[in-house]
Formats: structure tokens, sequence, C-alpha cells
């Protein structure tokens, strides 16, 4: 029996024309073969660079103290806590594709799951080290926020969000990291078989875990994964929305509101496509993995950001009107600074990176221009990093007494840290691509014409 | 070398004997010239044991002590174990002394606390008529100028170090030449002073010397008000002014209310400003001044005219009080000044002899005289001003005597000239041309406590000894004599005064300080000299000169030696006859009444708020201590008006290049709010190329920003004929605070007298919101035992600063440098927040408001809940407490303190590495390292001192037992601390007043420092639109 023809045209998941074999042999090709594009030096090598300029960053920082960075008070916080949330929210978009799309049964998933979740991965380390970098004394900071039964008796502070951080952070990273790993043992299987090199086949061996394919093994993956999916889940909406109450639980106007929760998180989730879409294309045309990749899945990537972009739009117009609405002379100072203060130009950048340019976004022709979307992420990203920049500095410089109030600026230790964190972010991500496959082997072959099994004739 | 010498030396030595080389063992002659040359501190010490055997078995342990500590070698004498401990010092407990510290000659009465025999804390002394408790700003620095590293040293002659032997021997080779010459060629130069001691010891100078010289210059000189005292009185007098009993005080740019030696009128001012809810009647305070000041900013009005035209406006308000003269028809910059003189004259007549006219020492002998003329005219003299003696050595007018000096030096007729604490060579004015008269004198001395321009200059530096450090004596603003006694053994070769003044007479020399001071204090308990008459404060005689002597030290001034009950009359033919001699065209004061050059701007020319005339210009605190209205630390700037930095183009730290008389300097630029148009005001102090590290700027720019090159003798305060110039680069200028205006905010409340008498307790509390208490759901805190509170009168406070210093020497705050502060970093733990209101280009309609900023130890305080590892935690008795070993640095807490009034040590700012600031700190405060979040514990160490004495005695703590730091300080009393558990406490009463507010209570974070509002007495006639009305608008 003929499959029902599509009542409207839908571009496929995987160009036509790919069977079993060639999807595996194109996937780990990349890894197995020992051969990599210029493409992937260039950018490794600029990673790396840009690593040990972190390495220097930090040495110094450890030296000196947080004093060669451009904090203050006022402005207590600055780059450190802005890069963090960045980061944070960066690192979404992995577990939200993988395990909301998993359980919400979307099958374009598959091809950028793999990636994405590495990319979370990436980006919460990257994140994890701002917190305790920018504390004063980091060495005491990274085991004293933690509970542990000490003969002092002192514990953290419970009430304080940074606590909450330092859990909602430390579980997330946990279970992507454990979500991304069971995702990854049948590849794994998979490459050791497929390799020709002694030691790699005894490094796949050993991390695949004796995965043999069977029945019984395919099955347990199934509900392992799932459950796993199922926990990712609420773990998506409520790191953000911890991180968020680092802000509204204080009571400088600009943090303190209830809307922060929700807005954190589709701004998080909106930065988070930006950056899958902002590797996803380069990497598509640099291994040409245009059929696995497809317009149609920067189509669908397109339309995730438009919309969480639409709730990050709606969440910068209520607080406007909430700044007027609420009569409260600090909130309305603080909308009031943002647009006119010495800070306008940040505040109205991320208004065009944010609100304006994504929707360009409206149009097919940009969401099915590879290159024009790539344009657009870009954007976004900058934007997402210039609004923790208005929540974090604008906020804090002009807060309630006036006699106290003062500027925030960058020193060249905060752009080297922040820059040195995208390169080991840059370098974690080659290296990933170059051991591991980047793309679900055994998932886009359930995408291949052989998967389909007529109905009747199953189960 | 000489064995046998070695071996006897080491057979009569008691115990172990450390030496350093066998050269030092031989004690050769040799040796010691080594020591002389490369050692200068060990050098001192032994060569004079003996002087300093007799000082330590005077000061008993407590100064063996200091021994231990001080980073003086120990001198080969026996000290005192703990093992039996020495009467009066208990491990931990601070023992005070009552000493002064001198400042232009006149004491500023003290109490040093010292622990284990370390000053470490400065506070005024409590018994003393003209402390009563309060200080100043430098005063409370003093002790880190005592601490200095970079202190002179030792002694040094023609740039080398020489031993204090070899000085002797070279000024006596210069004296005897002298001696056959009556001393025609010996000239001293010194500052003001008032030491009987000294005054003896010139007198017998004179008597060895006849026709030696001693001439005075300082450069913030007090001349015009001395002589314009002089000519009322008839006399040598000193104008006093009674400001507790004054009505309305009139200032013709007089800053009584700021700076060194106003501690007094502080406090006699605020008593008269002091509203509580059944006294409403207020003093009211004009003042008429061209550079803002403390005082201009604490007025009901303010008049800002240039400084040339306050001469005209006084007579106009002579005249119309019928204190003679015509009435001049003046035009003045502002308009409304006509109206002024009408209201200000029926004010002041309408409170004859219940009120004062004052003129500030920058202004003309002229003015002066009109101020003292219109005084007598209203009936002030003998009630609200009195003329008593003067309380300094030989009064003269110190221009005259440093011309005479100069022309002299110039001659070639001073051979041998001795600079006393002065440094001429960087403050006289530059057409004196004092350096190069400098070089033409053979044998020139200077007693100083740097090695600075002056010293380089001259053949012979002898380094003093701090005032901490000596025996001396030293009379008060009212006349009043403190002994000085050391706290300390000098840390270099310091030599006090009186030390170098005794190497000019025969039967002094070689003796202590102490042995002058108090041979000199016996012979007048004697009444053998002086003719004082002394007695203890019942009014008896003491039984014994030691018992006397005892007495003297402990309470740090001798009872009868007060001016006081010697009240001069004004008038009388003495009185005019002075006044005809101050008259005089050849009077350098009596200057025309309008600047001798015309056309270009005015110039005016202030000693620097913090730094004066430079001498403090290596005090850390000091430097770092914002100026008043600009807030910048650690440089200067030209104050300028707005509207024509707006007209120019002029903008914060923009260089200018001003040029007067042929002369140019550099200097950025500052718009102030209330600066007349058409003036600039330079600061004198800075740009210093010879002091220590602190002081001596690194910059080439900052090195030019001294502006005694611009100042002439003819014009000391102001002139015309400045024309200035954009240089077109900026200069870093490091603020404290960017931001001056409330926005609606009204963290200070302001009504005036007018408004609260008619609207009553509303006026205030309308100005903000109070959430009612029962809002939150949380559970309030329990304070069972101690709920403390501190309660801040923004009626009388000045805004001098005195607190924040204060606190910076009791807390061990660090000094951050100025780069850091420019970062937004500086650490001080009570800052003086500063508010304009009115127009900015309307300068007369300016007002300035202060408000010092501690911890506000809110109830529910925003910063305890965020901290990650609860660092900062609530007490039980209501102190956000800090706890450094627990703080992990996230500056949560800043960020969500809506006062701002925590700082971080984002850098390691304090010096671990300078060994002589280590006795400075105060043991009882932890010294904070890098990467922790520091802030006010409203003296925390002082409310446990007095938790134990109180546990001891089985009671409370009393009202008044604990007084922190900025409080014990404050000058006008400001600042009230307590117990609100306590329903008699003085804050508890104070919070009850009707214009008790806290700041930003609408947050309900239930500060426990609150306000009272500030309540000024404008004079209808001249300005309706005053008060809280005109505050809201801003």
């Amino acid at each position: 029996m003929d499959p029902k023809p599509a009542t409207y045209p839908v571009a496929p998941l995987i160009e036509p024309g790919h069977t079993f074999e060639s999807i595996t042999d194109k996937i780990s090709a990349v890894v197995l073969s020992g051969r990599q594009p210029l493409f992937w030096f260039v950018v490794l090598g600029f990673g790396m660079l840009l690593t040990g300029m972190l390495g220097m960053a930090i040495a110094w920082l450890l030296l000196r103290g947080v004093g060669i960075w451009g904090v203050n008070i006022p402005v207590g916080w600055g780059f450190a806590i802005i890069n963090f949330v960045w980061w944070i929210g960066i690192g979404h978009a992995g577990t939200l594709i993988s395990a909301i799309l998993l359980l919400l049964k979307q099958g374009w998933r598959t091809s950028i799951n793999r990636f994405a979740e590495a990319m979370t991965i990436f980006a919460v380390m990257c994140a994890g080290l701002f917190p305790l970098v920018h504390t004063g004394r980091p060495w005491l900071a990274a085991y004293w926020l933690f509970p542990y039964p000490n003969s002092m008796s002192i514990w953290p502070q419970f009430r304080s969000p940074l606590i909450w951080d330092v859990f909602a952070v430390s579980t997330y990273f946990t279970v992507s990291l454990i979500f991304w790993y069971t995702g990854l043992i049948p590849d794994l299987a998979t490459l050791r078989d497929k390799a020709k090199n002694r030691v790699a086949k005894v490094i796949y061996g050993m991390f695949s875990l004796g995965w043999r394919g069977s029945g019984r093994h395919w099955q347990r993956y199934e509900h392992i994964y799932l459950l796993l999916a199922g926990l990712s889940t609420p773990l998506v909406l409520s790191v953000h929305t911890v991180v968020s109450f680092d802000f509204s639980i204080g009571i400088v106007p600009g943090w303190h509101t209830t809307i922060f929760p929700p807005y954190f998180v589709a701004g998080a989730i909106y930065d988070g496509f930006a950056m899958v879409l902002t590797l996803a294309i380069p990497i598509r045309a640099v291994y040409h993995l245009e059929d696995f990749i497809t317009t149609r899945h920067l189509e669908n990537m397109a339309k995730v950001t438009l919309a969480t972009g639409l709730i990050v739009a709606y969440g910068y117009t209520s607080e406007v009107f909430f700044g007027w609405y609420s009569a409260n002379k600090y909130e309305g100072f603080m909308i009031w600074n943002r647009m006119t203060g010495p800070y306008w130009y940040m505040y109205w950048t991320l208004i065009f990176c944010n609100i304006i340019s994504p929707q360009w976004l409206w149009f097919k022709k940009v969401r099915t221009s590879p290159f024009l979307l790539f344009c657009v992420a870009m954007v976004v990203n900058v934007g997402m990093w210039l609004e923790r920049f208005v929540i974090v500095v604008v906020s804090l410089h002009r807060d309630f007494v006036p006699a106290a109030w003062g500027m925030y600026h960058g020193t060249k230790w905060d752009y080297m840290t922040f820059f040195g964190t995208v390169g080991f972010f840059l370098t974690m991500f080659f290296l990933f691509i170059r051991a591991l496959p980047m793309i679900s082997i055994f998932e886009m072959r359930t995408l291949a014409p052989g998967a389909k099994v007529p109905a009747t004739e199953g189960h | 070398m000489d064995f046998s010498a070695i071996r006897s030396r080491l057979a009569s030595t008691e115990g172990r004997l450390f030496w350093r080389s066998i050269g030092e063992l031989a004690d050769t002659p040799q040796f010691r010239e080594y020591l002389h040359r490369e050692f200068p501190e060990q050098a001192a010490e032994w060569n004079d044991p003996k002087g300093r055997r007799e000082f330590l078995k005077l000061m008993s342990a407590s100064l063996a002590l200091a021994g231990v500590g001080a980073c003086v070698k120990q001198p080969p004498e026996k000290i005192i174990p703990y093992v039996t401990q020495p009467e009066e010092i208990v491990p931990g407990k601070p023992l005070f002394f009552a000493t002064a510290y001198p400042f232009g000659g006149i004491g500023i009465p003290v109490l040093v606390e010292s622990h284990e025999g370390h000053p470490t804390k400065v506070e005024g002394n409590p018994e003393h008529p003209t402390s009563l408790g309060g200080t100043d700003i430098f005063a409370q620095a003093a002790i880190l100028q005592l601490y200095d590293p970079d202190r002179a040293k030792a002694v040094m002659g023609r740039g080398e170090t020489r031993g204090w032997n070899e000085f002797q021997s070279a000024l006596r080779v210069a004296l005897l030449q002298q001696k056959s010459k009556g001393g025609t060629g010996l000239r001293f130069l010194t500052e003001a002073m008032t030491s009987p001691t000294i005054a003896e010891q010139v007198s017998l100078i004179q008597q060895a010397f006849p026709s030696a010289k001693w001439h005075q210059w300082d450069p913030i000189a007090r001349d015009a008000s001395r002589m314009a005292a002089h000519a009322a009185a008839g006399a040598p007098s000193d104008a006093r002014y009674h400001f507790d009993k004054a009505d309305v005080v009139v200032s013709l740019e007089a800053d009584f209310l700021c700076g060194a030696l106003s501690v007094p009128a502080q406090k006699a001012f605020a008593a008269r400003r002091r509203f509580t809810d059944d006294k409403k009647d207020l003093s009211r305070l004009y003042v008429i001044e061209s550079t803002p000041s403390l005082t201009g900013a604490r007025a009901d009005h303010r008049l800002p005219l240039k400084a040339s035209e306050i001469q005209a406006f006084s007579a106009a308000l002579a005249a119309a009080v019928g204190a003679g003269g015509a009435q001049a028809s003046s035009t003045f910059s502002i308009p409304n000044a006509q109206k002024w003189i009408a209201a200000v004259a029926k004010d002041l007549q309408a409170s004859r002899g219940k009120s004062i006219v004052m003129a500030g020492d920058y202004q003309p002998l002229a003015v002066h005289q009109l101020a003292h003329a219109m005084n007598q005219a209203l009936g002030n003299v003998g009630t609200t001003v009195e003329y008593l003696p003067t309380v300094e050595i030989n009064p003269t007018n110190q221009l005259a005597s440093l011309r005479d000096l100069v022309q002299a030096m110039s001659a070639g007729q001073v051979e041998t000239l001795v600079i006393v604490g002065a440094n001429p060579v960087f403050t006289a004015p530059a057409d004196l041309n004092f350096r190069d008269a400098l070089a033409k004198v053979g044998f020139s001395v200077h007693h100083s406590l740097y090695y600075d321009e002056t010293s380089r200059y001259c053949t012979w530096m002898i380094p003093a000894a701090h005032a901490f450090e000596s025996w001396g004596d030293v009379r008060a603003l009212d006349g009043t004599v403190t002994i000085m006694q050391p706290l300390i053994a000098p840390l270099y070769e310091g030599r006090t005064e009186t030390e170098l003044l005794g190497c000019f007479v025969d039967a002094q020399n070689n003796r202590s300080a102490h042995d002058l001071v108090k041979d000199y204090w016996t012979r007048a308990h004697a009444k053998q000299v002086g003719g004082w008459t002394i007695t203890d404060p019942k009014g008896q005689p003491f039984h014994s000169p030691e018992s006397f002597w005892k007495h003297a030290l402990h309470d740090g001034f001798i009872t009868g030696t007060g001016v006081g009950g010697e009240r001069r009359e004004p008038g009388g033919a003495a009185a005019a006859a002075a006044a005809a001699g101050a008259n005089d065209a050849a009077s350098p004061l009596a200057a025309p009444a309008s600047p001798a050059a015309t056309g270009g701007m005015e110039i005016i020319f202030r000693p620097d708020p913090t730094i004066w005339d430079g001498r403090f210009a290596n005090n850390g605190w000091l430097q770092e201590l914002p100026k008043p209205f600009s807030t910048i630390t650690w440089d200067p700037s030209a104050w300028i008006g707005r509207k024509y930095a707006i007209d120019h183009q002029l903008e914060d730290g923009d260089l200018i290049e001003l040029k007067y008389r042929g002369k140019s300097v550099t200097l950025p630029v500052w718009p102030i709010d209330g600066h007349p148009e058409g003036s600039v005001t330079v600061f004198l102090g800075y740009g210093r190329n010879a002091t220590g590290r602190v002081g001596t700027p690194a910059d080439d720019v900052a090195k030019g920003f001294d502006v005694f090159p611009l100042r002439s003798s003819d014009a000391l305060w102001f002139d015309n004929g400045l024309e200035i110039s954009k240089v077109g680069r900026r200069y870093l200028l490091a603020r404290v605070q960017e931001h001056h205006l409330m926005e609606g905010r009204a963290p200070i409340r302001m009504a005036t007298l007018e408004e609260y008498r008619n609207e009553g307790t509303k006026v205030i509390q309308k100005q903000g919101e109070k959430p009612p208490r029962a809002l939150s759901i949380i559970p309030e805190w329990e304070y069972n035992s101690y709920r403390w509170a501190m309660a801040i009168d923004l009626a009388t406070c000045t805004g001098c600063s005195t607190c924040t210093i204060a606190c910076q020497s009791e807390n061990n705050i660090p000094v951050v440098g100025k780069e850091q502060v420019d970062k937004g970093r500086e650490m001080h733990w009570i800052r003086v927040d500063h508010y304009y209101v009115g127009n900015p280009l309307e300068p007369e309609t300016v007002e300035s408001h202060h408000q010092p900023r501690p911890c506000m130890q809110c109830e529910t305080a925003p910063c305890e809940l965020v901290c990650p590892v609860g660092a900062t935690t609530h007490s039980s008795e209501g102190l956000n407490d800090m706890v450094y070993n627990r703080c992990v640095g996230t500056r949560y807490c800043s960020n969500n303190c809506p006062y701002k009034v925590r700082s971080f040590n984002f850098l390691l700012y304090q010096d671990w590495d300078t060994q002589s600031l280590y006795p400075m700190r105060n043991p009882d405060v932890t010294v904070r390292s890098r990467g922790v979040m520091e802030k006010c514990t409203y003296c925390v160490q002082r409310i446990n001192y007095a938790r134990i004495a109180a546990k001891r005695d089985d009671r409370r703590i009393q009202d008044g037992e604990v007084v922190p730091a900025c409080a014990a300080a404050c000058p006008s009393d400001a600042i009230v601390f307590g117990d609100l558990n306590d329903p008699n406490s003085r804050v508890n009463k104070l919070r009850a007043q009707h214009r008790n507010y806290g700041v930003l209570e609408d947050l309900n974070t239930r500060p426990r420092t609150t306000y009272l509002a500030d309540v000024r007495n404008p004079n209808p006639e001249i300005d309706g639109e005053r008060g809280s009305s005109k505050l809201a608008a801003e």
C-alpha cells in the first residue's frame, strides 16, 4: 500500500537517496577518516589561543584579585555575571531540543540534538567558571557554597539565591552530561566497530559500555532515555528561573520584578537556538552535511527563535509599561535611565538586536537562506549579551541614593576573560567534532527510507 | 683594633650583649662615625642614651613598651617584661593621654588612645573648653602623620646624613661669630607660636644675642584679623565670638565652621541650631562669600559675590546699620545684593547686642575694621563679641615680617637663619623670591617633619619630633595651656622645637625637652616666671610642684591660664593709634579697596580643604578625603562658576592655563554651583616636589599644580587680571560622588522654621512614605538586650568630614589611591553625601546640603538575605554584623544595599609591607585582606569594650558609655548613638522628634540610623521660596 501523498509539501528531514550505510559512513567518516578540513584547524587553533589567554587572565585574577576587573561600588557585578547568564542561556537549547522536542515527538530534532547537547555542556562549563572566579576569595567560595558537614557546623545561607544557583546549575550540568552520554552509547559502539585504529577501538569500546545492540539493550536504552528526557524537561525551565532569582530576589530597581523567570527562560531559549544556528550553519557547509541538516531544520529553528524572540519583546514591553504603571519613582527612573541615561546606546542596540532584527525571520526567504539566518542569529547572540549588560550594570549603576551613583567600564582583563571563554567553548566544541559523531548516527538511520516499516506488516 | 677595650666592654655589660660587627663591639670612634653616615636611626640612640633613659624613667613602663613595638631599636637599657606587670598597663586595655596637636601655633587639645605603648587614635579632650570632645580632620589625621614612613629621619647637612652632634658643633662655630656681633646676622623664622617655654627661650636668646631678630610666616596668615582686633582694642588682641548667644550672624567670607581650630565655633553655633519639638528658635546665618565654603553651605542665606565686591558690600552694610561710612553706591555682580543689604541691616538692628558680624581671614583689613565697627555700633561688644589678649607670642604682621627678613637676606645681612616649622621656599609669596634670598645665607637650619623644599636649600635640616613624640607646651584658642606629653619615643631622630632653640641658650644646651618644659612650669608654679596664676580646677593652689605637674599632664590643660577673664574694652586712644598704624599706607594690609589690577577675571587663593598649605600633602587619609562640593580626591582643581563653564565649554577636568601677572599655571577646571561668575578659585598646597611618596605627584601635569608661584605679597587672597584659556587636554580627577541632585527622592528632608511652625509635625513626614509595620509576613526580630541606634542631626551637621577620618583611624580603613577612587572603590565606612538644590545658573539660589552616611543597620536588611555563606548576619542587638573570615566576596550584599554603604577590598588595599604603619592600627579591629566586604559596625569593638565593663559591674551599659568614633569626633555633636531599649537614652529622645526620619523608609528596610531633618531659618524678605517646597521641586 502506497503511503498517502502529503496534502502540502513538507521539506524532508533527510535528503533522498540515503541508506543506512551511507548515513553511518558519512557521519562516522568525520571522526574516523582522520582527515579534517582546514577550517577545523583554523578554528581549533584560534580557540586554543583564546583559551591560553583565558588561563592568563584567570591566573592574574587569582594573583591580584577581582580589582583587575572594572567592578566597583555600586556596580558590584560586571562582565562575570553577564557572561555567566549569557552562557547559561546558551546552554538551554541543547536540553530543550533533546528532551522537550523528544517528548513532543518532533522528529526534526534528530539531526541537531547531538551537537546542541554538546554545546550545552560546554556552555555550562564556561558559565560555571564565572560565579566562582568573580568572588573575592574563590579558593574558599569553591567549597563554602556547598552544604558539606563540617566541624564548625556552618551551613550555607539557604535564603540566598546564589545557593539556589549552585544547586540548579550543578544539577543541570550533571543531568545534561548523563543525558548526552546515554544518547552517545549506541554511536560509540558503532565507532568501536568501525574504527581501524587499535587505540581508538579500545577507547570507544570502554565508553560504549559493552553495547551490542540487542533488543534488550535497545529496550533499556529507550526507557532510560525517555526517563532522562522527563527529568531534563523541568530543568530547562528551572535553571534559568533560578538564575533569574539572583536578580528578582534583590531589591534593585530593574531586578526586582516578577516577570523575570519566564522572561529569562524565553530569553535563554532564544539565545540557545541562535547559538545552535550560529554553529550549525557553518559546520553544515564545511562538512557537507546539508543532507542531514536540511533547510527544514534551519527553518524550524528560525521559527522557534522568532517565537521566543517575541516573548522576550513582550518582556521588554511589560518592563517599560510597569515602569510607568507602577507609579514607583525608582522603577520609572530605572526605565528612563536605561533609555536616556549614560548607557542609552546599550539599551537601544539591545532593542535593535533582539526585537527589530529578528523580525526578518517572518520571511521565508530569510529563514531558508543560511547566510541571512546566520547573520540574524549572530545579532541575537550579541543582543542577548547586551540584555544581560543592561540588566546587571545599568540597573546597579543608578539605584536608590543619587549620591552613590557611579559608572562601570570593563577592563582589558574583563574582555580577555570573556573572549577566553569563547575560545574555550570553540576548543571544546571542535575537539568534540573530531572525537565524537556530531550527529546521532542511529537516530538518523531511523529517518532513512529503509526504516519505514509498513504499518500492516509490523507489530 | 683595641682588643683589651673589647674585653673590658664585654666584661662590663650585664647580660648578653648583641653586636653586629667587631667594630661595633670595639666601639671605636670610626665605627660611630660610620654609623652616623649609614644608619641614622641607630646613631641617635648610640649618642644620646642619657636623655632617653631620663625619658623612660618618667614615662614609666608604658614607654618602654612603646620602644618594643614602635620600630625603634631597643636602647641598651633594661626593659620590663610583663611577668611583673607594669602599673597602669593591662594588655588589651587602651590608655588615654591628654596632650595637644599644634596647628598654626595654636594647640588643638586632644586625648590620644594608646595600646600597649602605641598611640592609635586621636580624640578630643572632653574636659578642655575648646574641644569638649570634638576634633577636626587635621587632628584626626595626625596619627598617620606620626607614623608616616616618609618623615625626615636624620639630621642632614648639605644633603648628607649627619649626626646631631655634628650639627651642634657647626652651630657653635656659627654662634661664636654671632656672639661677637651681638647677633646682628642671626635670624629666626617660625610660624605663629604660643608656647610659654618657647616664649622664655626667645627672651633668653634675645638677651644672649640682642640684635637677633625673630620673624614669623604662615601662608594662611591671620594678619588681617589680628591687626583689626589690635586696632579695635588698642592692644594685641583676638576677637572672640559667642555664636551660642547670637541670634543673627553675618559672615563676610568668614569660614568659621570649617577646618582646623573651628571646633569651639562649631560647638557654639550648633547649640543655637539644635532644633527640638519644644525649642523652636534658631539663630540665622548670612554668609557673604566668594568661594563656596562649608560655612556657606550651612547658611540660611548665602550671597555669592566676587571676593573684591565684599568690601563694598561691607561698607554698604555698615552704613545701613549706622556704623559710620557713607552709603557707597556700588553695583554688584548679583543684582539681589542691594535687597540683601537692607534686609540684613534690618535683621541686625532688630537683634542689637545679640548679633555678630564677622570678617574672614581672606578679606583685607578694611573689611575687618568695618565688621568691628558694626559690632560696636550694634552693641555686640561685650555680649556676643569679646576682645581678649592674644595668645600668641609677639603677634606680628607676618607678611611684613617675612618681607623684612627677605630684604635682609638679599642684602646679605643674614648670616645664620633658623627656620622652625615653616616651609617658606614653597609657601612664600612668589615676588619675594625667598629661595634666591636663602642662597645668600651662609648658615641656615631648617627644622621640619619632612625633608621638604626648604630643607633642600638650607645647609642643615633637623628632623622635627612629631607632636605626639614631643614634650612641649602650647596654648589653645582660649589661652589655656596644655603640656604636651609624648605618647611614644621619637620614631626617628626627631628633635622638638624647644630642644633646637635650647642650643642657642648656653644654660639650656643639650637639655631634653622634658627638662626644659618641666623646669619652666616648676618655676611658673613657684611664681618665678610668666606671671601665671596656677590653681587646680576648684581654684585651690596645688600643694606641690609634682602634684601640679601630674595634674597638668593628666588633665591636658592648666586651669587658670586662659585669657577669658581679661576682657579688653574697645576704643580709646590706644585703639585709635593702633588703627592709624594699621591703616598706614606702608602697612601691607592696608591694601586699596579694589585690587591693584583691573580687567580680566578674579583669581582667589584658598588653602586646600584637606591638605591645607601643602603640609599634609603626604597624608594619605587627607589626600583621599573628598574635598567639599567637588568630592575630588588627591588633586586640586580650579573652581569656576557654572555659567562661565557652559559659556566657555569647560567641562569637569579640562585643563586650563591661568595667566596672571606674567606667570602661568595649568590646572584642571571644576565648575562649582554657587561659585561667583567671573572668579576662579585656586587651591594652595599641591604640586609639591619635595615631600614623601604620597604627596609627590608622579604625573608630569600634576607636578605643575603649585599655585604659590602666582601668589604675590600685595594680593595674598584675591586679585584681578587673571586670564584663562583652555589647553585642550583633560586631566583625570578622581571624584567620589558623581551625582549631586536628589532626583525627587528626598534623601535629605528639610523644612524652614516657618513651615515647621505652621505645619508642625507633617512637614517632614510628608516628604516620604513609610509602610505600616505589619506589612511583612515575616516575624519581627526580638531584641531583648540592647537595640543600638544612631541619630544624625542634619540641622547641625556642617559636612566637615571629621567623622570620615575618625572612622578611618578607628577601623583601620585603608587608603586606596587615586586610580582606585576613580574606579569607585573608596573604602570609607562613613561618607558625607552632598546635594545641591537650586538653579546652578543663578548662584545665589544654590544651596548645599550634607548628609553623613554610615551603615543604616537595617532591621530588615536586604544585605543579610542574599549572602550565600551567611557572612553578614543580624545580631541579637540589631547590628548587621560582618564576618570577615566567612566572607567569600560575592558582593551580592553590596548590590542589594539600597544605601550603598558597603565597601569591598577589590585588591589588597591594606599596606602589609610598611612596618612603621603596624603600630598605628587599632588592635581591636581586624585588618581586612583582599576579597572581603567590609562596612560600618557602629564601632562594635567599642560596644564590646563597654559591655565587658558593664558585665564586670553586673549592670546594663549606660547611655553615653558607647560612643562610636564618628560621634566622638563630631565637632557639632550631630551624631548621637545609644540603646533604643533604654527609654531615657538620648537617641530614643531624638528619634521621638517629629523631624526624625529614615532614608528610603519606603523600602521597609527599617533603618536604625535615622536622620533629624534639616531646619533652616531664612529671612522671608530675601527669599520666600525656600524649604521643603523648593526641595521637592528638585
